[in-house]
């Protein structure tokens, strides 16, 4: 089984698009994995029947009882997160769950609390199984989530003896998109041609190189900043990293999105080859798997 | 006055509107802070000189062996399992590390001190009158929101400051958000510009911060961003139609209210109306 996540370090640039679209190329189909759990979005172009549904609860939270409190002031001293108001009440939002305040009270006035942060789920779709999550307003803990579901769809894509388990990742560099890269076989980037998309790909390339994951480049909207693909293009072939493909801008993107299917569903043309291409060259690298 | 300009979906246009918002006003008392540390981009619009660097950190303990009788009190209280007590060694992981301080509090033999440990950069200069600032995560690191609020903590009382935060609703838009007077949310007409809009509008409805929208690329896709907006009471301020010059001028990095008299005009209009429906217009 081959482990795939698609990432972009800038949002926007198709990743959930273009990973629809591969899946659906899929004769066996593969396990999907929605690694972006603050704004999950593969559910809307898979479609998804909810079999399983799972909370997720890594955190906990400081809630301060007021007939124990002689207001003494420590919490609001020690807690370095601005958790603590003026009244020693405690703020679920900014509160980062680490107990001090907990352990320090010397009325035992402040208990910590399980907080339930999310949920998680196991669906089918027409495309394969797939894991996705829903993690709460405002939470934290975004890369606990991430793992949760990556491993979930590695245990059912081994089960299942799977060729391809396919995770789509989260914008940024930061925790989550950590979560969504451990342990995979390689990386595809979608790369947006424009100044933010270049400087976005040199960062999100130097995570993987951090990480030791095998990564490749596919640009999205090429034709909308020509100069800007030839720079990425060069910059790819200066670091050694495999260029898979070139898709142009085509509002049968967003067209296939409204209706909800892949867009190598929603036409034939053209496009569908390009998608198709990238696919094949990736897959096939002799660099890459 | 605080402005947060967000979306729920990464690529909507929070960076466009935010640098356009700021030089279209370009007045003394203007500030921009990038508060995408993970993905900072509003510099490469904005080109500002920068004149100040310093590194972020956050306090990691450091176990003096000497002292330390290996009770094992500090691991108890760590809440992120950072600190592994064994017969004469302690591991500190410093990565899992929040820097919360409870270990060294609670050392009953006072062994523990802190050092910091560099998460990202923090910049800050001028381009013509806007003040800016921004934070820059180091690749491989997880923890942002403490490089977001330094980059916030620039910020300064009786002035207006633009953020642009980065996409999602979880802790670091939380972070780069709350405290603001108002949240423009930047959105697409599409499926998922509407599935993470209603996620963003929840996430400042939560934080109690007035907001308005802005449609980016309104004439590709379908009405329902607009019928949300409608039904939720939500002010769409503006709408922006996809074009092709557009496009050509994000790509090379060059903001559109530089290269546009009408876009100026649009985009000055645009923060009348966003200051005018501010709550802490008055601090104006």
């Amino acid at each position: 089984m081959k482990t795939v996540t698609v990432i972009s370090g800038k949002g926007g640039t198709g990743k959930t698009s273009l990973l629809a679209s591969f899946a659906s190329l899929l004769d066996n189909k593969p396990v999907l994995v929605d690694g972006d759990v603050d704004a999950a979005n593969l559910a809307l172009i898979t479609g998804a029947d909810i079999l399983e549904t799972h909370d997720f609860s890594a955190s906990k939270v400081a809630v301060a009882d007021p007939a124990k409190c002689n207001n003494c002031g420590l919490c609001l001293e020690l807690c370095r997160f601005g958790a603590v108001a003026g009244d020693y009440s405690m703020d679920p939002v900014a509160c980062e769950g680490c107990s001090f305040c907990a352990y320090a009270c010397p009325e035992g006035a402040i208990e910590m609390r399980d907080k339930v942060s999310g949920q998680w789920f196991v669906s089918r779709t027409t495309y394969g199984s797939l894991v996705h999550a829903r993690l709460g307003i405002a939470e934290e803990n975004s890369g606990k989530l991430v793992t949760i579901v990556r491993n979930k769809g590695r245990e059912l894509a081994e089960g299942e003896k799977k060729e391809y388990l396919l995770i789509d990742g989260p914008p940024g560099i930061g925790c989550p998109v950590i979560a969504a890269l451990s342990g995979v076989d390689a990386a595809l980037v979608i790369a947006e041609p424009t100044v933010s998309g270049l400087h976005d790909l040199e960062r999100v390339l130097s995570v993987c190189r951090h990480f030791g994951v095998k990564a490749s480049v596919c640009i999205n909207r090429y034709d909308l900043g020509i100069e800007q693909s030839k720079q990425i293009e060069e910059y790819c072939l200066k670091q050694g990293l495999v260029m898979v493909g070139k898709i142009p801008y085509d509002r049968a993107f967003v067209e296939a999105m409204v209706q909800g299917v892949p867009v190598t569903e929603y036409t034939n043309g053209a496009l569908k080859d390009e998608i198709v291409a990238a696919w094949k060259n990736f897959i096939n690298h002799p660099a890459i798997f | 006055m605080n402005i947060a300009i967000a979306s729920g979906k990464g690529g909507t246009g929070k960076t466009t509107v935010a640098v356009n918002l700021a030089l279209a006003v370009n007045q003394n008392n203007l500030d921009l802070l990038d508060c995408d540390v993970e993905e900072p981009n509003a510099h490469l619009f904005l080109k500002p000189n920068f004149d100040f660097k310093k590194e972020i950190g956050i306090p990691v303990p450091v176990i003096d062996l000497e002292q330390c009788t290996f009770c094992g009190r500090c691991s108890e209280v760590c809440a992120f399992n950072a600190i592994a007590v064994l017969k004469d060694q302690v591991m500190v992981l410093e990565e899992l590390c929040h820097g919360c301080g409870s270990c060294a509090y609670f050392c009953p033999e006072r062994a523990i001190s802190e050092h910091e440990r560099p998460i990202g950069i923090l910049e800050s200069g001028s381009a013509g009158n806007i003040k800016f600032g921004h934070g820059c995560l180091n690749p491989g690191e997880a923890m942002s929101p403490p490089l977001i609020d330094a980059v916030k903590k620039m910020s300064r009382p009786g002035r207006v400051t633009i953020i642009d935060a980065p996409p999602g609703t979880s802790c670091p838009v939380v972070s780069a958000v709350n405290g603001c007077d108002y949240c423009l949310l930047v959105t697409e007409p599409t499926p998922f510009g509407l599935h993470d809009l209603d996620l963003a509008s929840q996430m400042i409805k939560k934080l109690d911060i007035p907001a308005g929208v802005i449609i980016n690329r309104s004439d590709v896709g379908d009405g329902r961003v607009e019928e949300y907006c409608r039904d939720q009471g939500l002010p769409v301020l503006q709408k922006i139609p996809f074009d092709r010059e557009l496009a050509r001028l994000y790509a090379r990095g060059e903001p559109v209210v530089l290269n546009s008299p009408r876009w100026q005009k649009i985009f000055e209009e645009l923060f009348r109306r966003t200051a005018g429906n501010c709550k802490g217009v008055s601090r104006l």
